[in-house]
């Protein structure tokens, strides 16, 4: 996204990040992708209770903030890597719902072709490189694709997505230790909502904050409120430009909470009810967003409900494009194992 | 020296491959521990990092995993990375980037993306290396959709395939057998591939088919070699590629000779052999059988240190001679 005007950004000098670096049009579109993340994974998981979709699910509600800030900054051929809670960065980089609800139905217009489902979810032509079912798998490979970047000179920065969980894995170790010796562009960000399915991270991780593993690597750690769309923005526009300069790499830490269970499968047996209110009730990403910026005057209560039923038109459309779409044929069932070559 | 006649080392040859495979692509590059100024644990990649620069002959950490998804990650966004294991055994680390995400990523994303990775897998025992740097596990990653996985026997195929290899859209494993190194052979100036997925008859004959893989197949030779003077008249198929198989050319061969020996040095339970077998006994070639199958792998024990056991582990000339006269003359 390109920034606001000076003269705009002097009568915001005071305002958090964001209200100065992005105009009111692009915070008010911020405001409607985070909406449609959240009505998307709500969409999908009454599709799944009704039966419509088969699987799983991991739902990234009360995490949209860390999602839609980490890629405000970035452009349009940057590219992310995403895990198993992944849907709201699909979004936030730039799928159309539509396409997505098509692979959680498992049709051929859905971005895998029904290949993948909810949990491979990507937007190759987005710069989205996919979700990915294995915790930790795609750092590396958002490291591999930093190196693409500084060998073919493109220019493009890679952001890796990963939970907290990631973090004890060894492909987080060995991929952000080689990351910071070779200088490459790629940002590493931790979504930590606090538990590894059940356990929590004062049970799993030895240190206290995640991101005070980047001194082992040479790199900044940044800590940010997860829930805060400008502190998040903040952080990663300037883990960005330190990437784009070829000064290496930045590890981010962004304190977050999901308001559902870990997947389907969850009984919320490792966690109080009280603790999963106080998010909902306190610190939800889109509620703290939303006042902010009518409190700040880039938006009103109309501009709002009209931000939520466009959202409510587009979750609908995609539910009924993804129903009205064409299931894969039994007879391709081997198609895309390997490169078709002539 | 008559050019046509040029013999390079399977080792000299696998260098060559990459020397021309990166003068052809600007995108090929090399990764591995150690591949740089030690010039590889096998002296593979040699004097390469002095021609390309340390930029496109990258040694990495000891990462395996890491290393390997990198290598995955470079390969998807563009580039066509050549990812050397120091040892196959050290597969075992790289596995979850192997199987989980090059073997699978194509297909989990509709077929958005290729994985135009290689690896190479320096394998198989007689090194006095031991059980952790010895094995031959080329049919774990054979079992994977998604994955080619092939074993160059000779000079001439380790440059062709592995030019092969890098123009091949999909991720191919390649294992090459330590001790076939320093094995000579003619290999042709410049730029040619060999098929990957076509297996190649090293040796025409009527009373029996020997499917050989790797440096089973020079033993195979070997043997029939020996049998030649008591009559018996052996056809050896190098299977060069185990996934995907070349089947039809098993399937040819065992209608010719009636009889079927399996030779292969990974761990004979579930191995490569048993998939042979189990082609043949499904296809129209089981009607033609005069004996049953008989396969010679590995016994079914880690690779032991002492040189002794280390070479009883594994099939030599003297086993498969054995086993071939029985076949032949119905003693099985």
């Amino acid at each position: 996204m390109a920034g606001a005007s000076k003269a705009v950004v002097d009568s915001r000098a005071n305002l958090p990040f964001v209200y100065r670096q992005y105009s009111p049009e692009q915070l008010r579109e911020v405001l409607h992708k985070m909406y449609l993340i959240r009505r998307f994974e709500e969409g999908a998981e009454e599709c799944y209770m009704r039966g419509l979709i088969h699987g799983t699910m991991h739902l990234s509600i009360g995490q949209e903030a860390s999602a839609m800030g980490v890629c405000m900054p970035l452009a349009a051929d940057d590219q992310i890597t995403s895990t198993h809670r992944g849907h709201g960065h699909c979004i936030a980089k730039g799928a159309e719902v539509s396409r997505m609800f098509a692979e959680f139905f498992g049709k051929t217009t859905g971005y895998c072709k029904g290949r993948g489902g909810s949990m491979h979810i990507a937007d190759v032509a987005k710069g989205n490189l996919g979700a990915n079912g294995i915790v930790a798998g795609g750092i590396p490979i958002a490291v591999g694709a930093a190196l693409s970047s500084k060998m073919m000179k493109t220019g493009k920065v890679v952001v890796s997505f990963f939970g907290d969980g990631a973090n004890n894995e060894g492909a987080f170790h060995e991929a952000l230790n080689m990351a910071a010796i070779w200088k490459l562009p790629v940002i590493f960000v931790c979504e930590n909502n606090g538990y590894g399915m059940s356990t929590s991270t004062a049970r799993s991780t030895a240190v206290k904050n995640i991101a005070e593993r980047a001194a082992a690597y040479s790199m900044p750690g940044v800590i940010v409120n997860g829930n805060i769309l400008s502190e998040v923005a903040e952080a990663s526009f300037k883990a960005v430009e330190r990437a784009r300069a070829g000064e290496g790499p930045t590890l981010i830490e962004s304190k977050t909470y999901r308001h559902r269970g870990h997947s389907k499968s969850d009984r919320n047996r490792y966690r109080t009810k009280e603790e999963i209110e106080d998010w909902m009730e306190n610190r939800d990403p889109i509620t703290l967003f939303e006042t902010e910026l009518r409190d700040f005057g880039f938006i009103d209560d109309q501009g709002i409900q009209a931000i939520r039923d466009a959202v409510a038109r587009e979750i609908a459309d995609g539910i009924e494009f993804a129903k009205a779409s064409p299931a894969p044929e039994i007879a391709a069932l081997q198609d895309y194992v390997y490169t078709e070559q002539a | 020296m008559d050019a046509a006649l040029r013999e390079l080392s399977y080792a000299q040859a696998i260098q060559e491959a990459m020397a021309i495979a990166m003068d052809m692509d600007d995108r090929v590059f090399l990764m591995g521990e150690d591949i740089g100024v030690y010039g590889g644990a096998f002296q593979v990649t040699g004097d390469l990092v002095e021609r390309y620069g340390a930029d496109r002959v990258i040694d990495t950490p000891i990462s395996e995993l890491g290393g390997a998804g990198v290598a995955v990650g470079a390969a998807v966004t563009g580039m066509r990375p050549i990812f050397e294991f120091q040892f196959s055994d050290f597969a075992t680390l790289g596995m979850e980037q192997i199987v989980n995400q090059a073997a699978k990523m194509r297909f989990m994303l509709g077929g958005e993306v290729s994985v135009p990775v290689v690896m190479r897998f320096p394998a198989g025992s007689g090194t006095g290396a031991a059980a952790q740097h010895s094995q031959s596990l080329e049919a774990w990653l054979g079992h994977v959709p998604g994955l080619k996985v092939i074993q160059p026997a000779t000079p001439h195929d380790a440059k062709g395939m592995l030019l092969a290899a890098v123009a091949d859209p999909d991720p191919v494993m390649i294992f090459e057998h330590k001790l076939l190194y320093k094995m000579k052979g003619h290999v042709p100036e410049g730029h040619y591939t060999v098929p990957i997925g076509k297996a190649e008859i090293r040796r025409e004959g009527r009373d029996l088919t020997i499917v050989a893989t790797s440096i089973m197949v020079q033993k195979a030779l070997d043997a029939a070699a020996a049998l030649e003077g008591e009559g018996i008249d052996i056809e050896v198929v190098d299977l060069r590629t185990i996934r995907p198989l070349d089947r039809q050319t098993v399937i040819d061969s065992v209608k010719k000779t009636s009889r079927l020996l399996c030779v292969y040095e990974a761990v004979k339970t579930l191995g490569i052999g048993a998939e042979v077998s189990a082609l043949v006994a499904e296809s129209e070639a089981f009607d033609y059988l005069d004996a049953p199958i008989v396969r010679l792998g590995g016994a079914e024990t880690p690779i032991p240190y002492n040189p002794d056991l280390e070479k009883a582990t594994v099939p030599q000339v003297p086993d498969i001679i054995a086993a071939a006269r029985d076949l032949v003359k119905g003693v099985r």
